[in-house]
């Protein structure tokens, strides 16, 4: 039986792993998988500043702060993309890189001021302090999901349009920049809740890797949403027994690589996809198809 | 140990008393003269090798790929940990190339062969590498293998750290990062050639035999090599000198080899101030260059002579005042052509400033035509002087020609060709209006009937 900690720490790790499925599985669509990314390094110098401004340790107040500048951060990237000749990838690897660059400063400069001191361990938000999880963490990550979960349930057949065809939408009459602000503000608050647990270099790889998998099972858009949610449940789940019952392994990174895990398996084994099923001898219908009306052509030319 | 150590000879510090004298004036609180520089000289190696590498990641669009690099390299760091129990640097490098290029393949293999997106498949590669290289080195406690130097890298002790080497007394660093930094020089001008081509040009490359992903592995090899010599020095930051110097060099210039020496200049200035702010602020250094790039980057987005916002902006006002300064004149021109009277005519400047859009710039558009002398200003009216009559009469020209060739050439009613040529007027000259008179030969009027004025003398 695991401890209360134990069962504290896996409810927040579950919840998290599901909101990040499905809020993901819009990123990945969408192609901004790395844009979780930016969000959470934007987001440390936010923690710090939130701490140096209010001196408080409250950890709604401080992951407010880095909701503040990781959205930011992703304003800055759209609004680079117009103004300056370099191309998406150097913005995202500039944004990123400074963001992370800026809260690294903040952060040592902090240890180093309030050192012994009510211990302003922020630097436990870059690889995550999981297995030290306290309730207001999961409470934040439970309101987290089911914001997600409300908001995409509310209007998915909306964010359904936008993923698949923009220009559709647009056509449509859909307020399509604000549906992509919103998602944006959906991957911000998932990310955000997500810091404490897995921390900023990590916390990306929820939002991608579960989704990557449930793409390998599915072309639709509802099971895929789904599966992702069940994936990252279970990497959370995973993760975290596994990180209480083998010393000192870090809960964070243990998530990930049971999400990676997963991903490889559902490479490997899923039906159409996968790589098993495309290297077996069994042809696939589709060829069949065509060889044999390639084949009722050449006989009519002749 | 100690007898090598004193047997060694202290490199001199010829400027001692400036430097200090100066950081004094700054109030950066240097106690080691030799320490600060060597750290300073350390910095600016691995800022070089980073800033060299780094712009060929920029122009290949692979700048993600660096992030990513920088942080599977630990993977590749900490599976030779695991395996050899020793922190030898040869296999370390080796392990790191190794990382490196399984990034590289793994995230071209998902793309390609299990069609998922670009820029998932780098996501899934490098955050389960890294994730791996944590656990891993969370493992390795008690080594000189700790999480803290790959997350804040250790610039601030890495000039303190000096060994005996070839009889001088040199900072521990140097001894991976000189040859980093050789190897990237060496790499780069040995392909030169072939890194401009398939940089620019991948398929032109192609066509004329060069091996492109020959050169992206060798490419990707030498940038694992120099992120891993780096990280012992700026940690995961790495990135922000792989990446900001180059962005930042790109903005200043076209030219490959004036990138190449800007983008240095910016990361070495970076590091070297973000090691100062450090001791200043007592903060981590390699944080702080990031910062300092940062905010270098936004200044030459805004002020970059050609590509920064300011530039392209006054380019823009200048072109809308001549669009502007021209739609007076020629306004003026037509209104004196139907009162068909030969005295030059007077108009209010009010006018002036309506023909030319009535909005804020309409006011400095007038007084710039007067003080060219296009316009003569006689108390609150305006006339043309000569030269604004002959260029009136230009413009107007164009603009009739242009006119009679839309007619010529497309099926457009006659109300529908006034709105281009009003486009158009402002951009043809001399050698377009002959061409256009060869075409039409040498048309006497406009398809509204009006006539086409002669080119002035």
């Amino acid at each position: 039986m695991p401890s209360s900690q134990t069962l504290l720490v896996l409810t927040g790790t579950i919840l998290l792993g599901m909101a990040a499925g499905l809020v993901g599985t819009f990123a990945y669509l969408r192609r901004r998988a790395l844009a979780g990314d930016v969000i959470a390094h934007c987001a440390l110098p936010g923690l710090c500043l939130a701490f140096l401004l209010t001196e408080s340790r409250t950890i709604s107040v401080l992951l407010g702060g880095a909701l503040l500048t990781g959205l930011l951060g992703a304003c800055l990237i759209s609004v680079l993309r117009r103004v300056s000749r370099l191309r998406e990838d150097a913005i995202l690897g500039t944004v990123l890189s400074v963001a992370y660059g800026g809260g690294i400063a903040l952060t040592r400069s902090i240890q180093n001021t309030w050192r012994n001191e009510r211990g302003a361990d922020l630097e436990s938000f870059i690889i995550g302090r999981a297995a030290t999880m306290l309730r207001d963490d999961v409470i934040q990550i439970a309101v987290a999901a089911v914001f997600s979960g409300l908001v995409i349930v509310l209007i998915f057949k909306e964010l359904k349009l936008l993923s698949f065809d923009e220009q559709f939408c647009r056509v449509q009459g859909w307020p399509a920049t604000c549906l992509d602000l919103l998602l944006m503000l959906l991957t911000g608050i998932t990310v955000i809740a997500g810091l404490p647990a897995v921390g900023v270099l990590l916390t990306a790889a929820l939002l991608i890797v579960p989704v990557a998998a449930a793409r390998f099972w599915t072309d639709r858009l509802s099971v895929m949403m789904i599966t992702a949610a069940a994936f990252g449940a279970v990497s959370g789940a995973v993760g975290t027994l596994l990180s209480a019952h083998v010393n000192d392994l870090p809960t964070g990174p243990l998530i990930v690589l049971t999400a990676t895990a997963l991903f490889v398996l559902s490479w490997l084994l899923a039906p159409n996809r996968g790589w098993l099923w495309n290297r077996s001898p069994s042809p696939d219908p589709s060829t069949i198809h065509e060889s044999r009306s390639s084949a009722g052509r050449q006989e009519q030319t002749e | 140990m100690i007898d090598a150590i004193a047997a060694a000879e202290r490199v001199p510090m010829p400027f001692e008393a400036v430097f200090l004298w100066i950081s004094g004036l700054l109030d950066i609180p240097v106690t080691n003269v030799q320490n600060a520089a060597w750290t300073m000289a350390v910095g600016a190696l691995c800022a070089a090798a980073c800033a060299l590498v780094g712009c060929f990641l920029l122009l290949r669009r692979m700048a993600m790929l660096g992030d990513a690099l920088s942080h599977s390299v630990l993977a590749g760091v900490g599976a030779v940990f695991l395996m050899t129990r020793s922190i030898d640097p040869f296999p370390m490098f080796l392990g790191a190339i190794l990382a490196g290029i399984v990034t590289a393949v793994a995230t071209q293999f998902l793309h390609r062969s299990a069609s998922v997106p670009e820029d998932s498949s780098i996501g899934i590669v490098f955050t389960s590498l890294f994730a791996f290289g944590v656990v891993v080195v969370s493992q390795a406690k008690g080594v000189h293998l700790d999480l803290d130097c790959v997350l804040f890298g250790d610039l601030a002790f890495s000039g303190m750290n000096l060994r005996p080497t070839i009889g001088w007394l040199l900072p521990d660093s140097f001894r991976t990062l000189i040859p980093a930094l050789l190897l990237t020089v060496a790499f780069l001008s040995l392909f030169w050639k072939e890194l401009r081509l398939t940089s620019f040009d991948p398929a032109l490359a192609m066509t004329l035999g060069f091996s492109v992903p020959l050169i992206h592995y060798l490419m990707t090899s030498v940038v694992a090599v120099v992120t891993v010599s780096a990280m012992e020095i700026v940690g995961l930051l790495v990135v922000a000198l792989l990446i900001v110097p180059p962005c930042i060099a790109r903005m200043l210039t076209d030219r490959l080899g004036r990138m190449l020496w800007l983008s240095v200049i910016s990361g070495v200035s970076c590091i070297t101030a973000g090691y100062l702010l450090a001791l200043r602020w007592n903060s981590s250094a390699a944080g702080l260059a990031a910062s300092v790039g940062g905010v270098e980057l936004a200044v030459v987005l805004v002020l970059a002579p050609r590509y920064g916002v300011l530039g392209r902006m006054s380019r823009t006002i200048k072109l809308r005042t001549r669009i502007a300064a021209e739609d007076v004149l020629a306004g003026l021109y037509r209104r004196q052509e139907q009162l068909e009277e030969t005295a030059p005519m007077t108009v209010p400047i009010s006018e002036c400033r309506v023909l030319a859009g009535n909005n804020f710039l309409a006011g400095l558009v007038v007084r710039r035509l007067c003080q060219r002398g296009l316009l003569q200003k006689i108390g609150q009216t305006a006339q043309f002087t000569n030269k604004g009559r002959r260029y009136a009469q230009h413009l107007v020209r164009s603009h009739r020609l242009w006119e009679s060739f839309l007619s010529e050439h497309f099926d457009l009613s006659p109300d529908h060709l006034h709105d281009p040529a009003e486009v158009m007027e402002h951009y043809i000259g001399p050698a377009v209006q002959q061409q256009l008179l060869d075409d039409l030969q040498t048309p006497e009027a406009d398809p509204h009937g009006r006539d086409i004025p002669n080119e002035p003398e």
